[in-house]
């Protein structure tokens, strides 16, 4: 059996996992990640994309708040490129009268939040499409943050400081002695080989999934997974965030991010059993909408792009009765001190604004019981992308009137800009005059180009059709990938070698697009379902072009070791409609 | 400012087919021109986000709708990107330019008198070059020579006093047969009258605004519409039973963009203004037809861009088709490429001329004694770059009353 080693295995993909993968590397430990799919495919993928200030905690969560806050600075900082400066309103609703509004503003206050208080009629100027019956509102420092991008780039960033990204590797098993956890047991979900890697420390980065993990350990924790569904708006209907002031609920956050809106959230609980297996339901597509338009009413106008759902991580410390009163704090286990379990340390609980703070403690744990004195440095050092020249691209409000460009290039604005929007200044390791076809446009509605593909799976680890979504926003888009699919798989093909694998990944890409879709299915979303139809089925043939259903998708030995139980479980993920996301 | 009254979402409806940019004639001679669907629905949702992602190969956008009858979703294709250019556009460097073609009222009253002078001097070699240079109006494209005498003066003087009839229509000539062809208003109302119809004028007009939308005058544009929508009130106020137009483009942007600029107006009157074919088929269809002598002439008929889109070729056409003896030859659907002011630009011109090409072949190989075509600005380029003469349908129609 192959075997790795490494000072500090990192499992989970996440912008956690990301996060301490980075954070490790740039305090010179020799770390790998393992990833059981690909990066930001979990949580990290389904939420808002909100890059918090804290206000929506200010009441409930001091803690939360002020954690956000700083983390939103932060962030603004060190992720330009992934981050928009867009501002919030946080808006009163006739319904909601303006006592909250006072209590909010003192919260925000003692949080360091800075806030601004409107007239409805500033309000509507700032912002034309919140709802104009609002008798209130609040413009707080929220904006906007993608989180595939934040993952990415610190996923690159670790790499470009010697860390190893393993995805598509599962952990199936801790190495345990002698009360010390010396690394972890993997197995390849493409080859379905078993492998090992051994090192000093195992940093438990799975978020949701963290107590599978624990389990390897006979260890537990309680958790409460609540469920958040969400839909994508088709065009960017809003500018600004929008909130409701008052408690927290459902459907009262609307987040302009990218070229669409998303509004959510709802939250409910869902058992453990339950986390692969998510798809929204009717009645919370019908409550998204219906409180959704109380914020921007044009949204009963828009067509709406796919509904997805996330799952959050959250800790009970106590045995309370519901997701949106537990924590959003971080939970970070030495389990060293609480277990007598040397070499394990677990960081869950938290949110995506804190996933570079989530980072810094762990890693600050670990490189105790290294030894290892470097500070973190995560806090100042800009993501690989970020070190925008002014000219290039700026992100808040006022510059957006002049931001994203390629200066000196003679590349339409629409194709330079988008890739400046995706990938900073490292943009130009594929945005070149002299392309070669590379500046040619391979996703129209998102504005992908060629170059942009290839670079995706060169550098930053793209495998499948679903990573380059992940990457570049390919599918992305109102068509949801009908007009991109098949020519992002032709690509795919000439650079990898096995055409079969890239016709799975474009059957799973396909079927994931659908899933998404199938819970909004009217109107233009119907009418779109049904011309991608056309095109990649009636025209194309895709069906036609599967493999036969009865062919193992791999070689399955003997059946009695352990290593075929995970042969069998790499079998099922390929097999399975992945998971559909943002 | 924006032209229309709501900002535009129909891109929400785009099933991103792209029947639209394959019908486009820009794209299909100009590689860099992106298309209708990449400039439009595609390119708005990009510039939500930020108006930086707007490009500049927007400017090669003719405005010639083609997208728009093409789109099964009902996308105001066109609209969008003539919108984009006038919110996010940085302007450009022939103001000046842009100025004199877009405001062919005003150019049309400075000739009053001088017209001569200036069709001779617009002529010249050196004037070309100056024009060229300094305005960059290109030297190779011809200016269409100004009347003597403008329509409105020739109505004034001897036909007004003539239009005593129990049923009246009133006329919105435009700039260019008040300015260019009077010939066209005059053959207009010999046709009307022939069939028992007074013709009035509106009390005052101004340019519909077609060249100033499409050169980014949108404030002066809807001041104009709503300088003749007042007219237009008067006018079916004072016993009109509609308005006519013998522009098809006018009459587009009279009865189908104004309501959109000026929003809901009271009566709609908006919905009183006819193209002359839709009008005269009509009454023809009504048993109001005059009689009609043999025309034996051998004709090809163009089917402008704008009437496309507001569907009134089959009016034409078999307003045509009721001209005895007349040999009708409809020409495949092709822009003629001049698209109103756009083809006068230096920088457009070579394009112009390539979307034309197939229609000047065409026009060049099927010998015939005239091309028909409802456009003003279509007859300009078709007898700039071929041997054809061009007439509109009206005057065809006035010659079967003349033989």
């Amino acid at each position: 059996m192959r075997r790795l080693e490494a000072d500090v295995v990192v499992i989970g993909g996440g912008a956690t996992g990301a996060s301490v993968f980075r954070d490790c590397c740039l305090r010179g430990m020799h770390t790998i990640l393992v990833e059981r799919g690909d990066i930001a495919s979990g949580t990290t993928g389904r939420n808002h994309g909100l890059l918090h200030s804290g206000a929506r905690y200010a009441v409930t969560d001091g803690h939360s708040a002020r954690e956000c806050i700083e983390e939103n600075r932060t962030l603004k900082k060190i992720a330009g490129h992934c981050v928009e400066e867009t501002d919030g309103l946080f808006i009163s609703l006739p319904e909601d009268g303006l006592d909250f509004q006072k209590q909010f503003v003192d919260g925000c206050a003692s949080a360091g939040i800075e806030t601004q208080v409107l007239t409805p009629e500033e309000a509507i100027r700032l912002e034309p499409s919140v709802n104009p019956d609002l008798i209130g509102a609040v413009r707080i420092p929220d904006g906007t943050i993608d989180p595939f991008r934040l993952t990415s780039a610190s996923i690159l960033d670790a790499r470009e400081h010697g860390g190893t990204l393993l995805n598509y590797t599962k952990a199936v098993g801790l190495i345990i002695r002698l009360g010390y956890v010396q690394g972890v047991r993997c197995c390849d979900m493409r080859t379905g080989e078993m492998f090992e890697i051994y090192s000093r420390q195992v940093i438990n980065a799975s978020g949701a999934w963290c107590h599978e993990v624990m389990e390897y350990a006979d260890l537990s924790v309680d958790m409460y997974h609540s469920r958040g569904a969400l839909l994508i708006m088709g065009y960017r209907m809003n500018s600004m965030v929008i909130n409701r002031c008052r408690k927290p609920g459902d459907a009262d956050i609307l987040v302009p991010g990218d070229t669409v809106s998303v509004i959510g959230t709802t939250s409910t609980h869902v058992e453990k059993d339950q986390l692969d297996n998510l798809e929204v339901t009717e009645d919370e597509v019908r409550v998204l909408l219906a409180e959704g338009s109380k914020l921007a009413p044009s949204m009963m106008d828009t067509r709406i792009l796919r509904a997805y759902c996330g799952v959050r991580p959250l800790v009970s410390e106590t045995n309370s009765s519901g997701g949106r009163s537990i924590s959003r704090g971080l939970v970070a286990i030495d389990h060293a001190e609480k277990d007598a379990l040397n070499g394990l340390i677990t960081i869950t609980g938290g949110k995506l604004m804190t996933c570079r703070l989530m980072a810094e403690v762990a890693t600050d744990m670990a490189a105790r019981h290294l030894g290892v004195t470097k500070p973190c440095e995560t806090a100042k050092r800009a993501l690989p992308g970020a070190n925008l020249p002014e000219a290039m691209g700026r992100k808040t409000r006022e510059a957006r009137k002049t931001g994203y460009s390629l200066p000196g290039s003679s590349i339409p604005n629409s194709v330079a800009g988008s890739a400046v929007y995706r990938h900073g200044d490292r943009a130009r390791n594929f945005m070149k005059e002299d392309s070669n076809w590379n500046n040619a446009v391979v996703c129209e509605c998102e504005v992908v180009t060629r170059g942009e593909i290839l670079y995706a799976i060169d550098k930053l680890n793209a495998r499948t059709l679903s990573d380059l979504r992940r990457r570049t926003r390919v599918g992305m888009g109102p068509c949801q990938g009908e007009m991109c699919a098949c020519r992002v798989a032709g690509l795919l093909a000439s650079s990898r070698e096995d055409g079969e694998v890239v016709l799975d990944s474009l059957h799973d890409f396909v079927d994931e697009r659908w899933k998404g879709v199938r819970p909004i299915l009217w109107g233009d979303a119907l009418r779109e379902a049904e011309f991608s139809y056309w095109v990649q089925e009636g025209l194309l043939g895709l069906s036609s072009l599967q493999k036969d259903e009865a062919k193992p998708l791999l070689e399955i030995q003997e059946p009695e070791s352990e290593e075929t139980q995970c042969e069998q479980e790499a079998k099922q993920t390929a097999q399975k409609d992945t998971h559909h996301e943002a | 400012m924006n032209l229309f009254k709501d900002s535009d979402r129909s891109f929400d409806s785009c099933l991103k087919c792209t029947a639209c940019s394959s019908r486009c004639p820009v794209a299909s001679v100009r590689p860099d021109f992106p298309g209708p669907k990449q400039c439009g629905p595609d390119g708005e949702r990009l510039r939500l986000k930020s108006p930086d992602f707007l490009d500049e190969a927007l400017k090669y956008c003719t405005g010639c709708k083609r997208c728009e009858v093409a789109c099964p979703s009902d996308v105001h294709i066109s609209d969008i990107i003539a919108d984009a250019k006038a919110r996010y556009g940085k302007g450009n460097k022939f103001k000046i330019r842009e100025f004199l073609l877009s405001h062919t009222d005003l150019m049309g009253t400075m000739t009053r008198g001088t017209a001569p002078i200036v069709n001779a001097v617009t002529k010249t070699k050196t004037a070309k070059v100056v024009m060229h240079k300094a305005l960059g109006i290109d030297q190779r494209r011809q200016f269409p020579p100004y009347a003597h005498k403008s329509f409105r003066s020739w109505y004034k003087a001897e036909l007004e006093d003539k239009q005593v009839f129990a049923r009246n229509v009133s006329y919105f000539h435009g700039c260019f047969v008040n300015y260019n062809l009077p010939e066209l208003g005059i053959d207009t109302i010999k046709v009307l009258n022939a069939m028992n119809i007074g013709v009035q004028l509106l009390k005052k007009e101004k340019c519909c605004g077609v060249p100033l939308v499409a050169n980014g005058f949108h404030k002066k544009a809807k001041a104009n519409a709503r300088f003749n929508t007042d007219s237009i009130e008067q006018a079916i106020d004072s016993g009109s039973e509609c308005v006519i137009s013998t522009s098809s483009s006018c009459a587009f942007m009279l009865r189908e963009d104004y309501p959109r600029m000026l929003g809901e107006t009271e009566g709609n009157p908006h919905q009183q203004v006819n193209y002359i074919t839709r009008f005269l088929t009509q009454e023809f269809k009504n048993g109001n037809k005059p009689e009609l002598k043999p025309v034996n002439l051998r004709v090809g008929y163009h089917s402008p861009c704008h009437l496309i889109r507001s569907g009134g070729v089959l009016h034409t056409l078999s307003l045509l088709r009721e001209i005895p003896g007349l040999q009708l030859h409809q020409l495949e659907s092709n822009c003629c490429g001049i698209a109103g002011t756009y083809g006068f630009k230096k920088e457009n011109y070579n394009t112009s001329q390539d979307i034309g090409e197939p229609l000047f072949h065409q026009i060049e190989e099927g010998e015939f004694d005239y091309i028909v075509t409802d456009c003003e600005t279509c007859k300009m380029q078709i007898e700039m770059s071929t041997s054809a003469e061009v007439i509109h349908p009206v005057s065809l129609l006035a010659r079967a009353l003349d033989v």
